[in-house]
């Protein structure tokens, strides 16, 4: 089963189209991971497909409310404790309770610790345990291991892997080994945008005036 | 052919440097014979010679408006149909529009001072008046703050929009707030009340004037704005080699 | 929609949510404004009415520029964003947390600072109405300027310049209606436009405020 279909997509950034051409597609169980040298627009492609700005072209095909997003900042409120970090993610999500979700990231014993009391790692812990609670099954990260131990990111690893066997899919932004060697690998430096293309619909201000 | 090509920037740029030049001797010859003119009028019975400040004040008052009115339609097309020069248009007319409030507003104090026994009044017309001279100061201000030119013409879109409605709400709040000295509407159609026409030619061509001298203000800055796009746009396609 | 509306209320009254913060400054303005025009009793009656609606809509407009922009940085929009709920709805629900923390704190202290300002005593029924009616308005326009300017360095005062001029029609017929009350002519007409505007803001504002956000999360 096809979680997520992407055809021909072309993405911009400060009003230039940084991808296109770029299809691929996501199936149940299958991680997919982003190479490409800094700046070639890694982010921007996650950005898009999860639905935080327009595509300039392509389409993207995936189940209503089936994709959740991890960028580089977690969501996290430092007033609020784990647990309650936790839950309102939950809640907004109508995803599943927040125990197991606990368990699995190893946060159990710091549920009732402030967020602003986290260390980074212990925050980014957190925010990875909120796509556990969003009950969505195609998972887009980006970076999801920066400040992570190397002991943390094999307990994400594990995460990872039992969320693709459960029929879930992800697309991963990542330089660091996950420990994941079925997880196919997607170079997007084919895919740069070349500039000059005059019979395209701009992607803004910088394409139209060029 | 259809108008929209006008959209295209290399068409605009095309089109608007012939027309410039017919459209900035227009607004010279229009301006300068329709003031000329007005300030040979007889003067009126009532107001003396503090009449002929009309011929700026109510010109630019007109501007003051139609100009809101135009980067309103110049943001819906933006907004709707992404055409890039409609946004620039649009920030191009903004302090054009906030200096013929101005010039409505100054002029208008000198006028009521002998008129009135005073510079400001708080009536209905010049409070809104100032009113929208916020309005355009606030549009100004956010085109200056926001980077992205993308985000910069897509938000003071909205904006456009939003303001429209308030100051048109802003308008009758203020009629209900304060019932004013302001007289009524100079070119009112009723007869009797209707201005003689000594008075009234020249003031349709300084007004025609006005209008023209937008327009090639309007052009000039558009083109301005356009160049500078492409200067932006060169800049970032270097960079991101 | 609910545990959102509860999150944003609880971040707002525990320590460094900046609770109470706008009810003194609204104390202070009113503290002011004597010694600026005169300690003289009927002259303050006679521009209580004002004083209380401004320093009420200024104390309004501190707090604005939170309601979107700490979940800005700390990236909560994004995934609000992404969130089943409907960005509109979000901003709705946003606007009410800043209303309730903010707003109606304003609205049931504005009574006291009345006596400060010796506001006549017919008006205060007056003076809690068109607060009520008037402040949602306020905190709804705030959330409009607050998406617009979210994304920038220097919004704060920016984002005042943009919100208030679209407060006047707010305070004109708030004001009128406990100036009315206090002269004893009748304030209806006045109430039943201020909450004429309400409505249509609180009906329209937050698919403007929605787009503004969509654009600068992108």
């Amino acid at each position: 089963m096809t979680r997520l279909a992407v055809r021909d997509l072309a993405v911009a950034r400060g009003g230039l189209r940084a991808v296109e051409q770029l299809s691929f597609a996501l199936a149940a169980g299958q991680a997919l991971i982003l190479r490409g040298p800094n700046g070639i627009g890694k982010t921007t492609v996650l950005r898009t497909l999860a639905g935080l700005q327009p595509a300039v072209a392509g389409t993207i095909e995936a189940a209503p409310e089936s994709l959740a997003y991890a960028g580089h900042a977690d969501g996290l409120k430092p007033a609020l404790s784990v647990a309650e970090n936790l839950r309102f993610w939950s809640r907004v999500f109508d995803g599943p309770e927040i125990g197991a979700a606990l368990e699995r990231m190893n946060l159990r014993d710091l549920a009732t610790r402030p967020a602003h009391a986290l260390s980074a790692g212990q925050k980014r812990r957190l925010g990875l345990a909120r796509l556990l609670v969003t009950g969505r099954p195609v998972w887009l990260l980006d970076e999801p291991t920066v400040s992570l131990d190397s002991a943390s990111v094999a307990l994400f690893a594990g995460v990872l892997r039992d969320h693709l066997a459960q029929g879930g899919a992800a697309l991963i932004a990542t330089h660091i080994d996950l420990g994941l060697p079925e997880a196919e690998i997607l170079d997007l430096a084919p895919y740069r945008a070349r500039p000059g293309q005059r019979d395209q619909r701009p992607a803004g201000f910088n394409e139209a005036f060029a | 052919m259809s108008i929209w090509e006008y959209a295209n920037p290399v068409k605009f740029m095309r089109t608007s440097g012939a027309a410039l030049p017919f459209v900035v001797a227009g607004a010279a010859l229009c301006t300068v014979v329709g003031l000329v003119w007005g300030f040979l009028t007889p003067l009126d019975y009532k107001q003396g010679s503090t009449v002929k400040i009309i011929f700026l004040h109510v010109p630019a008052a007109l501007m003051a408006i139609n100009i809101w009115l135009m980067m309103l339609v110049a943001s819906l097309i933006w907004l709707i149909r992404r055409h890039h020069v409609s946004a620039l248009a649009a920030k191009a007319a903004a302090p054009v529009g906030a200096v013929m409030t101005l010039i409505a507003l100054m002029t208008g104090a000198i006028w009521g001072q002998p008129m009135w026994g005073t510079w400001w009044e708080w009536d209905p017309r010049l409070t809104s008046f100032l009113v929208l001279f916020l309005f355009y100061l606030g549009y100004m201000a956010l085109w200056g703050a926001v980077e992205d030119a993308d985000s910069a013409a897509d938000l003071t879109g909205v904006l456009c929009l939003v303001g429209s409605v308030f100051a048109i709400l802003s308008r009758y709040a203020v009629n209900f707030w304060n019932q004013g000295l302001h007289q009524g509407a100079s070119l009112s159609l009723a007869p009797g009340e209707r201005m003689s026409a000594v008075y009234r030619y020249p003031l349709y061509l300084t007004m025609l004037g006005f209008f023209l001298l937008f327009l090639a203000l309007l052009l000039i800055r558009t083109r301005t704005e356009i160049r500078r796009r492409r200067l932006a746009a060169l800049l970032a396609r270097e960079n991101r080699r | 929609m609910k545990s959102l509306l509860i999150r944003d209320l609880r971040l707002a009254t525990r320590a460094g949510g900046g609770f109470g913060l706008a009810l003194a400054f609204f104390l202070i303005v009113c503290t002011l404004v004597p010694f600026g025009v005169g300690p003289e009793g009927g002259q303050l009656a006679r521009i209580a009415p004002g004083i209380l609606w401004v320093g009420a809509l200024l104390a309004c407009l501190l707090s604005l520029d939170r309601i979107f922009a700490l979940d800005f940085e700390d990236g909560s929009l994004d995934l609000l964003a992404t969130a089943p709920l409907p960005l509109e709805g979000a901003v709705a629900v946003k606007a009410l947390a800043h209303w309730l923390t903010t707003g109606l704190p304003l609205v049931l202290f504005a009574p006291l600072l009345g006596v400060l300002l010796h506001l006549p005593g017919p008006a205060y029924p007056w003076l809690l109405a068109s607060l009520l009616l008037g402040t949602p308005a306020l905190s709804m326009l705030g959330a409009f300027g607050a998406a617009v300017t979210v994304g920038l360095r220097r919004g704060g005062l920016l984002l005042s310049l943009l919100v208030l001029p679209l407060y006047v029609p707010t305070l004109i017929f708030g004001a009128e209606a406990v100036r009315r009350g206090a002269s004893g002519a009748d304030p209806v007409t006045p109430l039943v436009f201020l909450a004429a505007i309400t409505l249509a803001v609180l009906a329209l504002v937050p698919f403007a405020s929605a787009a503004a956000l969509r654009v600068n999360l992108r």
